[in-house]
């Protein structure tokens, strides 16, 4: 059999998954919740919502740190989907003897430890007396916390996973960059196997009031299960959601040589920064054009190679106009026969986990037969023609997927995934 | 020698002591380099500060500047200057298909709020309110932007139209291990061609030290060279503002637009000793010996950060590995962090193509050099986790 690609690379299979959203915890419970339409999102619960101009979220409020803070929250969604999906493709839980890169937000010292390591003391003020504190008193949780290497490395002992973790940011594109690392370095032969995870649990007040002053966040506040619309008329600003996703990356000859079940293939991964603007894409779609573009080539797939979209699809006016575009413009008349629907519109975005959740969600699509709809789809914006899956779920035979992923800084990755290695 | 050796063919350097390779080389190799430091500024910390930059020569429109805080600016200027320094910033097609790469932290938060929040919570007990009724009518909407990881790569797409591709890792100074790690594997295999890599970091503000002194990290005394800060002055770690960006292109990618390299990246190794379980220093000195010939090679850049037990253990696996001119640059620029192994491979490099090892920058602590450089390990031993080491000849 065949173990290496168009272009004499190593075929990079996945061989488990794992996920946690606001759905629920694991695979099973995800994609039943999925291609039932449900949503996740609901007021916000975790911090009093008084001055704010959303009050709800997909936050994942029903585990054990859910309000221990930021990192720790990361941390035990990369943890409960990298368990899940090491446990799945059959390698040891604790000797991983891959490399591990991990998506995940910049946590900052949250406000609960900046208040609380200001009210154990009484003299200076303001910043000096954190320092004083920090320098006096045992703070090493904290510190922990707020070092930006802590997770992975948390992760690193727990999975023995091989040398020094990669921690990653390109913002709402993260999840997606991790994988592509973990494909480029079983391309390189650097090594067999590799665990990529997105994990995002920092939907803390600030966080929400930050991108609320962008004007990035829906405020339909009353009706939370409606309120992330993608590709409608009256679509007014993402979600803010928290989850975690793993996929256990393997060439295809490693995982064929160990007789384990292929969930699917990472088939190519593609990206172009944007230099247009900090938030906003450049009008004429061109970075994301690129990315799709450089993701079909790497795949070795011209614009017919496509049969499903698992779409960026935020809600947010801009981006689905965008992605709109760029779809209409690579795929052109083959767009009328691939569906593209958006997951978002039941999990809300999940930020840094975003790409590695929809990439487990785009391997189920194609295992499973079945199209996760794009709910709340009521009022279609009559400037974007597309078959979003309204909001049933619907069978097709899929045998391919791209995956976008967009992001502020101009970051925008593609992946495409096949359910066959050929 | 081949097509896909990683070649250095642009450096863009900022630190205390000035901006540019020529300004470093003069400083670092004159044996007379004086540290520029403040230790008033932060008491008891003592920093390394900025030099007096014109940020309009690497960011022309002021619009550009308003949206970043220091740090961004810091980065996307020694990016400028690296991308200037490899001919390749005005060159449209090729910043454009240029991969990049940047190690980096988080941008500078609003010490103004911060403080107005913690003030006010001492006369409060609505503490999530408070911070719901501040953060809302007083943060400014770029500021967040201006903190966000990615948002460096990001103006330095909008500033230097630097577009291949944009991945930001974080992670302290094994951040910058890993893009340069990375950013030589890329190159090495045929994946990127030619590519930006580097970071920076900005000092300078309350909450950038809160973060090494959470672990007790920081030096508390007056300024002492790296080798020199006893345990009882505190951490150990004194930290500059600066950055470190390099050109990195495959030897057939540089040869083609006809430009000479500084230096070849041979090999990068990083690390994750457990620190806590193992002989840390055993663990250094085998990531040291995973580079080529070690033994024969007698400069060593050392990234040491003054953090006792990492630079304690750094300079016993060196004292074992024989006989080095080892060179720890944070005695006269602080450490930088992210930017902290970008940095040394940078200087590295400078050695090499300048045909000459620097003179000590600590003579009670450091050997003379005995012969002019072939080969020059680069270190960033990080100060609380991750190692990582690079080995570069000449080009």
């Amino acid at each position: 059999m065949k173990t290496t690609d168009h272009l004499g690379r190593p075929i990079v299979a996945v061989t488990g998954i794992g996920v946690v959203t606001s759905l629920g915890q694991g695979v099973t419970d995800n994609w039943t919740a999925l291609t039932s339409g449900r949503s996740g999102i609901h007021p916000i619960a975790r911090f009093p919502i008084d001055h704010l101009a959303t009050t709800i979220c997909g936050t994942v409020d029903y585990l054990d740190s859910s309000s221990k803070g930021a990192s720790a929250l990361t941390l035990e969604l990369a943890d409960l989907a990298a368990d899940e999906a090491i446990g799945a493709s059959g390698i040891s839980r604790s000797a991983f003897d891959g490399p591990l890169f991990l998506a995940s937000p910049p946590v900052e010292l949250g406000w609960q430890d900046r208040l609380s390591l200001y009210a154990s003391d009484d003299e200076e003020q303001g910043y000096q007396r954190l320092l004083k504190v920090a320098r006096e008193r045992l703070t090493a949780r904290v510190f922990e916390d707020a070092q930006f290497a802590t997770i992975a490395d948390r992760l690193a002992d727990k999975y023995g996973t091989r040398g020094m973790p990669i921690t990653l940011s390109t913002a709402c594109a993260s999840g997606a960059t991790a994988i592509q690392l973990g494909v480029e370095a079983i391309r390189r032969g650097e090594c067999e196997r590799a665990l990529a995870i997105g994990a995002d649990g920092s939907a803390t007040a600030e966080a929400l009031i930050r991108f609320s002053l962008l004007s990035a966040l829906s405020t339909a506040n009353d009706d939370p299960t409606k309120a992330s619309k993608p590709f409608s008329k009256d679509r007014d600003g993402f979600v803010l959601a928290e989850g975690g996703a793993a996929l256990v990356l393997e060439s295809l000859e490693s995982a064929k040589a160990r007789g384990a079940t292929v969930l699917g293939v990472l088939r190519g991964c593609g990206e172009k920064a944007d230099d247009f603007h900090r938030t906003r894409s450049k009008p004429d779609g061109s970075p994301a054009i690129g990315a799709i573009r450089a993701a079909l080539d790497d795949a070795g797939l011209g614009q017919d190679g496509i049969s499903y979209v698992n779409a960026h699809g935020t809600s947010t006016p801009e981006n689905d106009k965008m992605e709109h575009l760029s779809l209409s413009t690579v795929f052109g008349d083959h767009l009328k026969r691939m569906p593209v629907s958006s997951n978002k519109s039941m999990i809300g975005h999940t930020l840094s986990a975003a790409g590695a959740v929809e990439a487990v969600f785009s391997l189920m699509t194609m295992r499973e037969g079945v199209l996760p709809p794009t709910i709340n789809y009521d009022n279609p914006d009559p400037a974007i023609d597309l078959d979003v899956v309204p909001n049933v779920k619907r069978d097709a035979d899929v045998k391919t997927v791209l995956s976008n992923s967009f992001g502020f800084g101009g970051q925008n990755t593609c992946l495409v995934m096949a359910r066959e290695p050929f | 020698m081949t097509a896909n050796d990683v070649v250095i063919t642009g450096i863009g350097l900022v630190s205390c002591l000035g901006e540019g390779t020529d300004t470093h080389w003069s400083v670092l190799s004159s044996g007379n380099a004086k540290a520029v430091f403040d230790g008033e500024r932060f008491a008891p910390y003592t920093v390394h500060p900025l030099p007096q930059l014109d940020w309009s020569q690497q960011i022309p429109k002021r619009g550009d500047q308003r949206q970043m805080e220091t740090w961004q600016r810091l980065g996307t200027y020694t990016a400028g200057l690296a991308l200037a320094d490899a001919g390749i910033k005005d060159d449209e097609a090729l910043c454009a298909s240029m991969d990049m790469i940047v190690a980096a932290g988080g941008g500078e938060r609003d010490t103004s709020v911060d403080e107005a929040i913690l003030d006010a919570s001492l006369t409060r007990n609505d503490r999530d309110l408070l911070v719901n009724e501040k953060l809302t009518t007083e943060l400014r909407p770029t500021l967040f932007l201006a903190q966000l990881s990615n948002l460096l790569a990001g103006n330095i797409s909008i500033v230097h139209k630097v577009t291949g591709s944009s991945r930001t890792f974080m992670g302290e100074e094994g951040a910058g291990v890993a893009a340069i790690e990375t950013a030589a594997a890329r190159i090495r295999s045929g994946q990127s061609s030619h590519l930006l890599v580097g970071g920076a970091f900005q000092t300078e503000h309350p909450d950038m030290l809160l973060g090494y002194e959470l672990g007790g990290y920081l030096h508390r005394k007056r300024w002492k060279s790296v080798w020199q800060r006893g345990a009882n002055d505190g951490g150990g770690v004194i930290t500059g503002s600066g950055g470190a960006f390099l050109v990195l292109e495959s030897r057939d990618h540089a040869e083609k637009r006809g430009r000479t390299a500084y230096a070849r990246i041979d090999a990068v190794a990083s690390g994750r000793a457990r620190r806590q379980d193992t002989d840390f220093a055993a663990a250094v000195s085998g990531l040291l010996r995973s580079l080529p010939d070690v033994d024969g090679t007698e400069l060593v850049i050392s990234g040491a950060s003054g953090a006792h037990a990492a630079t304690g253990a750094e300079r016993l696996a060196l004292r074992e590995q024989g006989s080095h001119a080892v060179r720890a640059f944070s005695t006269l620029t602080g450490h930088m962090k992210e930017a902290q192994f970008p940095f040394a491979v940078a200087l590295a490099a400078l050695a090499l193509t300048n045909d000459a090892a620097y003179p000590p920058f600590d003579p009670e602590n450091e050997t003379p050099a005995s012969r002019s450089p072939e080969r020059v390990v680069a270190t960033a031993i990080g100060y609380n986790r991750f190692e990582g080491a690079a080995s570069l000849s000449k080009a």
